[in-house]
Formats: structure tokens, sequence, C-alpha cells
């Protein structure tokens, strides 16, 4: 899938004056702290607001399409299952795939992690002399450092989905699956064009910045040696692959250059053609709210004369298949949706999130790709649960963000002075007596929330809120006491 | 049939005024309410930052507190969810599970349970915003997500308009998170701000007096962030609004 006409973004004089926000990269060996992003993001207000309502925006469009579907509800019933049944027999599928795509012709090639899928990809390149890639878009080779691992030996790779182009211009990471440059406005756009493409830096009209791109590109595109697509779906009884696309740049890397390569993700399998009937009809409208992309490309053999390779990468798939609470994550067909219904991905941009998979797909994807690097973003939820109800394959988000909590608790992954506060709210709660103390000195000097019903250090409460007032009747148990039980004994029920 | 009435901790400490109307709402009704008096927390403030097993003894205090009442019933949706669905670091003795399976939350009980059919005594002559918590509405049932295809229900809306007065007014997200979210609103205390302050800017565009909700948590989090700002929109449980609280 791909950005949508860049028309669709914003812009106003005032954006021009207000600047991108960019947050530092963690460093390696560090933890992402999505809050702090996240109050960078939000102290750009133009961007923040516009960020909100566009991505809102294609929730609603999502709300839209749905209802056009009178058995919406059971086509998601229906993808998840045809996904659990995929991933429950996925060895199978995975030989008949394979099998079935060699017999096409092609070259399958297997890629037990991120670095052999890099190297395995440089070497059908060395072997073909390949120096000049375009690529559409993939978030497997995002999640392979891909690019950067080709600049590193001197291979030239150029986006060819606007969105992702964007971003690989402005040397960001995309902030969004399907819409990699949605945190930017047309301001932002025309900056990064003027900066590495020479057009004019004031003018900021969609149509004018599309055709700069589309000239700057076009002639890398003609010139190309090989190209690379990602899948959207594999399916095993044909050996095929189908990618979506809105803007028609996958078939220009796929065919243009006589060499395809195509990353595909193990989980990507699909057993039958037909199940793409299923899968179809969910994903644009999930994604965009549009019945389909523009393009949907079924790739099968190479073209005459020329050489296909598909390389299968597992990348942690596989423990991830065997993990009994993570497993379901693998059905994910990576359409947005749940970033987009995300009142917390809205509000803080995807690039708070430091990682290629951002909202709550990123929450429970993350932690298990680095769990002391990702351990704030399952905290980085409010534990809703509209991503678990938008998401077409039915996958609990919501319930599994809540479980990977439990697991960064377990792991001593959350800051000890947390742990220990909630340690000792639980001993308050644990005791009638205790729990009756702190409430009357909370009752006398209530500064910030006590500890006890909020981790609350440094007063976060009150950063941004008022407390509640200390009621004149005192507490609840207080009132019950002199109202229902013994008026006169003033420690009536309490237990010694 | 014995009501076991949970008075969450905060509306214990902060809002004593919703456990009373939960309390007199239920006798209303001709419920035997008793109040367990030592009880003091589900457990929630701990399992939702995932510390579960710093949640085990306060757990354990919950079931021993409730464990011989036929029902236990709270006015909090994320506390009657915490017990319901994840009430799980202690060992699920047949006075866990019954404690587990019993419980519900107030509109839930009176929606569902005792199918209330009018409170005579309520009036509530003002422009209500509904606030559908999201553990209500996503993890109790109260209505239809606007997620979801399929016939559009909401009980605690359902229950609002049997109120004499009452006009019922709806934002333009209508089931947009308020940013409450637990220990949400303190780690991330910026987000959860701004999504308080969207939440009651869209109920006042929508014409809203006043924000109801079945959570107090939510209301608290939200009345907090209104009074930082100065915003005249003021904050209801629904149950001091069946209970015929005037404004
Ligand atoms: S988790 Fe579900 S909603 Fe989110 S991107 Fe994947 S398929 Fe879409």
């Amino acid at each position: 899938m791909s950005t949508p006409d860049p028309s669709q973004t914003q812009n106003s004089a005032e954006a021009v004056r207000e600047a991108q926000p960019k947050p530092a990269k963690a460093r390696p060996g560090q933890r992402v702290n999505h809050a702090s992003a996240a109050r960078e993001f939000l102290q750009s207000p133009i961007h923040a607001q516009s960020h909100d309502e566009r991505v809102w925006a294609m929730r609603q469009r999502r709300d839209a399409a749905a209802e056009t579907i009178p058995e919406w509800e059971e086509l998601r019933d229906l993808a998840s299952q045809i996904k659990t049944h995929a991933l429950t027999h996925l060895d199978e599928y995975l030989e008949q795939f394979a099998d079935n795509a060699a017999a096409n012709g092609v070259h399958v090639h297997w890629a037990g992690d991120a670095a052999d899928h890099n190297r395995i990809v440089h070497e059908i390149f060395a072997d073909h002399g390949v120096k000049k890639v375009i690529k559409s878009k993939s978030m497997l080779m995002e999640e392979c450092g891909f690019r950067h691992y080709m600049e590193g030996v001197g291979i030239d790779i150029v986006e060819t989905d606007l969105g992702e182009r964007i971003q690989q211009l402005d040397a960001e990471d995309p902030s969004h699956v399907v819409v990699p440059a949605v945190h930017k406005m047309r301001s932002d756009v025309s900056q990064v064009f003027a900066k590495t493409l020479g057009s004019d830096p004031d003018n900021d009209d969609a149509h004018y910045l599309t055709e700069q791109q589309r000239q700057a590109t076009r002639p890398l595109i003609l010139d190309a040696d090989a190209g690379m697509t990602g899948a959207n779906f594999a399916v095993a009884e044909t050996g095929g692959f189908v990618v979506c696309t809105n803007e028609g740049n996958a078939d220009l890397s796929a065919n243009v250059p006589n060499l395809h390569v195509a990353s595909i993700g193990i989980e990507k399998i699909v057993p039958k053609l037909s199940d793409l009937g299923v899968f179809i009809r969910l994903l644009s409208r999930s994604a965009l709210g549009s019945p389909i992309t523009q393009y949907t490309s079924h790739f099968r053999a190479p073209k005459p004369g020329g050489e296909m390779h598909i390389v299968l990468v597992d990348n942690g798939r596989s423990k991830r298949l065997a993990d009994e609470r993570f497993w379901s994550s693998l059905k994910c067909i990576r359409c947005g949706a749940c970033m987009n219904t995300c009142p917390v991905f809205r509000r803080s941009g995807g690039l708070s999130y430091g990682a290629t998979y951002t909202g709550p797909l990123g929450l429970i994807l993350d932690p298990s790709i680095d769990a002391y690097r990702y351990s704030n973003l399952p905290f980085a939820s409010t534990l809703n649960g509209s991503c678990t109800n938008v998401c077409p394959v039915k996958i609990n988000i919501h319930e599994q963000i809540f479980e990977w909590r439990q697991v960064l608790a377990e792991d001593d992954m959350i800051p000890w002075t947390k742990k220990s506060t909630l340690a000792a709210a639980g001993r308050t709660l644990a005791s009638p007596r205790a729990y009756r103390a702190a409430i009357k000195s909370a009752h006398s000097a209530l500064k910030h929330l006590p500890d006890w019903a909020l981790y609350n250090k440094l007063n976060a409460w009150g950063q941004v809120r008022d407390l509640p007032d200390v009621p004149a009747e005192g507490s609840f148990h207080d009132w019950y006491r002199q109202h229902r039980l013994n008026k006169e004994d003033p420690t009536a029920g309490d237990r010694e | 049939m014995r009501i076991g009435l949970f008075v969450p901790c905060f509306i214990d400490a902060f809002y004593p005024q919703v456990g009373i109307a939960t309390l007199e709402l239920l006798e209303r009704f001709g419920c035997d309410v008793d109040y367990p008096f030592d009880q003091t927390c589900c457990g929630q403030p701990m399992v939702n930052s995932g510390c579960h097993a710093e949640a085990a003894a306060t757990e354990q205090l919950f079931v021993d507190n409730f464990a011989d009442y036929d029902v236990i019933v709270a006015p909090s949706g994320s506390c009657v969810h915490q017990i319901r669905d994840n009430l799980t670091a202690v060992e699920q003795t047949a006075a866990v599970k019954h404690v587990r399976e019993n419980t519900f939350e107030l509109v839930e009980y009176l929606h569902d349970v005792l199918k209330v059919e009018a409170f005579p005594w309520a009036k509530f002559p003002h422009r209500v915003g509904y606030h559908d918590s999201c553990n209500t509405l996503r993890n109790l049932g109260h209505g239809k997500p606007s997620e979801l295809r399929g016939p559009d229900f909401s009980k605690p809306r359902a229950l609002l308009h049997k109120v004499e007065g009452i006009e019922l007014v709806s934002p333009s997200r209508p089931d947009e998170c308020c940013g409450f979210g637990g220990t949400f609103s303190v780690t991330e205390p910026e987000v959860s701000g701004r999504m308080g302050r969207d939440k009651i800017a869209d109920h006042g565009r929508a014409g809203a007096e006043y924000i109801v909700s079945a959570d107090t948590s939510c209301l608290m989090h939200q009345q907090g962030c209104a009074k930082r700002i100065g915003a005249p929109i003021q904050f209801k449980h629904i149950a001091e609004v069946l209970n015929g609280s005037a404004a």
C-alpha cells in the first residue's frame, strides 16, 4: 500500500513557520522514551492537530467502507480463521509455496534473520553486478535495516512509493505502515524536496511537488539494474504472490529491470488463491476506506528473459509462533487500521515509537524484537480496545498489550522505582487498617494523588490536571459508619 | 439474595456521593445491600502496570470480603473488568470463581438483572453528554462500539432516557477514549491531558452541560483537566443521576 495523494495533506501559512517535530532517536542500548517524544510532538500544535485529524479521517473512511459490507464482521471472522489455519500449518504451506514457486521458475531463498536476508540479497546483486535498485514499500525490509545495509556496500536503493521516498530523502523512518509520511505537512515536504531535489522551497502545491518527485525519480527507475518488492500475500497453492499499492510503483519495480527480488515474511502465506477474496476485500477498506487498492498485482513467474527471486524471511517469526500469548500477532496484514483508530498514536505521531512498527501493532511486535529497548511501548496505551475492534484479522491487540506489561514487569524491564512503589501500594491495599490510615492522611494533606491510588512519582497527575476535592463528608466508609452503623462508636465495624 | 456493595478506592476516598447514590438506588429497588467493612481495592492499580504478583494480597482480601455474598455490585466499570477478567494473581479457588462470576457493574445490574423500567424520583433537566468509558463499552459490553457493525444499543443511555427532563447530546467522536487509562495518565501525562481536553471540548461543542459516566476514574481525570483550563462543564456519575441527584 502507499501514501494517498499528497493534496490530502494540509497546509497553511502557519505551518510553514512551524518546523516538523523530530524526536531524537534512542541510542543503541537505550530505552525508547515514548512519553517525552510525544510531548515534543504535542508542542508543535499545528502538526499535532493536523495529524490527529488526518489519521482520524482514515478511521472514519474505514467505518464508512465497512458499513457498505453487510457481512463485514463475518469477513473478519473468516480472515482470522484462514490466518489461524495457515499459521498453525505454516511448515506445510511454506514448503508447498516454495515448491510451486520453484516449479514456476523462481529462485527461492530462506533467510533465518535480518542479516541473512541482507546477505542473500547482496549476493544476488553481486552475481548480477547490480549497483542501482528500485524498490516498492516493504515493512519487512525496514525491519531488516535493508537500505542502510545496502548503503554500506555501495548499492543505491531508490524508494518508489511517494511517502516512502519522502522519508528516504529526509533520512527519517516511516511513521505509519500505510502512509509513511502522514506526520508531515505539505510545507515540510516542500522543504525536503527543495534540499534534495532542488525544487522551489516556497511552492508547496501538491501537484507541483508530486511532479518534481516524478521527474526526479523516473530516470532512476528506467536506469535501475534490479527491482525489489515485498508482498502482501503469498499463495501456497500457486507459488505466486500479491502486492497491493495505490501508485503502481510495485509494478515498475518488478517489471522495468530484468531482475526482481521479493522479500516475503513467512507469515504472509495464505493457502489458496480464493482466500484472497476475503483479504483483498478487507485490506484497503480497513486501511484507507477505499474498496480496493488502485493496483493489486499478482506475480508468479519471471518475465521472459528475466529472473525472479523470493527471499522467505523468518527473523523471529517462528519463535513468536511458538509463544502461546503472542503468536496471533502474526495474523497481521499491515493495514494500519489499529494506528488510525489509536488515540495515543494520533496524538503522539509514529516517530515517537522509535521503531519500525508503530502504534498498537508496534506495541505488541517491537518488544519481541528488543524487550529492553521497547519496554516503554506497551505502557503507551490506555488499553481502550478500539484497535482490537478495527483489526480485520481480529488480533486481540489490547489484551496482548496488557500481557506484555506483565511479561516486562516479571522480567524486571520496568523501572525499579515504579515496581517498588506498586509493591508498597499492594501492601497498603492488602491491609484494611493501612488503607484507612492512608485515606485519612490523603484527606488531611492532599498535595498530590497518593501512590496507592495511582503510581504518581513526581506528581505527573498534577502536571496537566487538578486534583479532586477532599469530600466534606469524609470517605464513603466514614459516611457509612455514621449513617448506617453505630453512630456513637467511631470504630464500629473496623477490624482490629 | 444478598448484595455486597463494592465501593472502589477512588470513590471511597474522593467521591463518596457516588457510593451513597449506588447504595440508595439499589435499596430503592428493594435490594438487600451490605457494605463489607474491610474492603479496600480490587488490585487494579498494580495489575494495570503489569505487577500481578504485587496485587495478589489485595486480590485475596477482596475475595475474602465478598465471597459470602450472592452478588457483588460496584459503580465502576474498570474495577468490574479487573475482577471479572483479570483477577488472576491468586489461586482460582471456588470462592475466587464465585466472586469473579457474580460481580456486576451497576448499569449492567440495573439494566440486565433488575430490568428497571422507571426512575420516578429522578429529574435531570440538562443537556448531558454520556461518556462511554472504554472498559464499560468494549470490555463489559455496555453498548455497540463505533468500530463494530451491527445493531446499535446502549444500556446506560437506555437507563438515562428514563430520567425526566434529560437531553442526551453526542460528541463527534462518540466513543473516543478520554485518556485516563489508569497508569497511563501519569506515565504519559501530556498525551493523556491532551486527550482529556479534546474529549471535554468535543462534548462542549455538542452542547453538553454535564458529562455523565459509569466510571469515576475517567470523570476524575476529565474533571481535573476541565478545572485546570477553566472549562465550565460539570461531571456526574450515572448513579447520582439515576438516584435523583439534583444538579
Ligand atoms: S494489527 Fe490488525 S489492525 Fe493493526 S495493522 Fe495489523 S491487521 Fe491491521
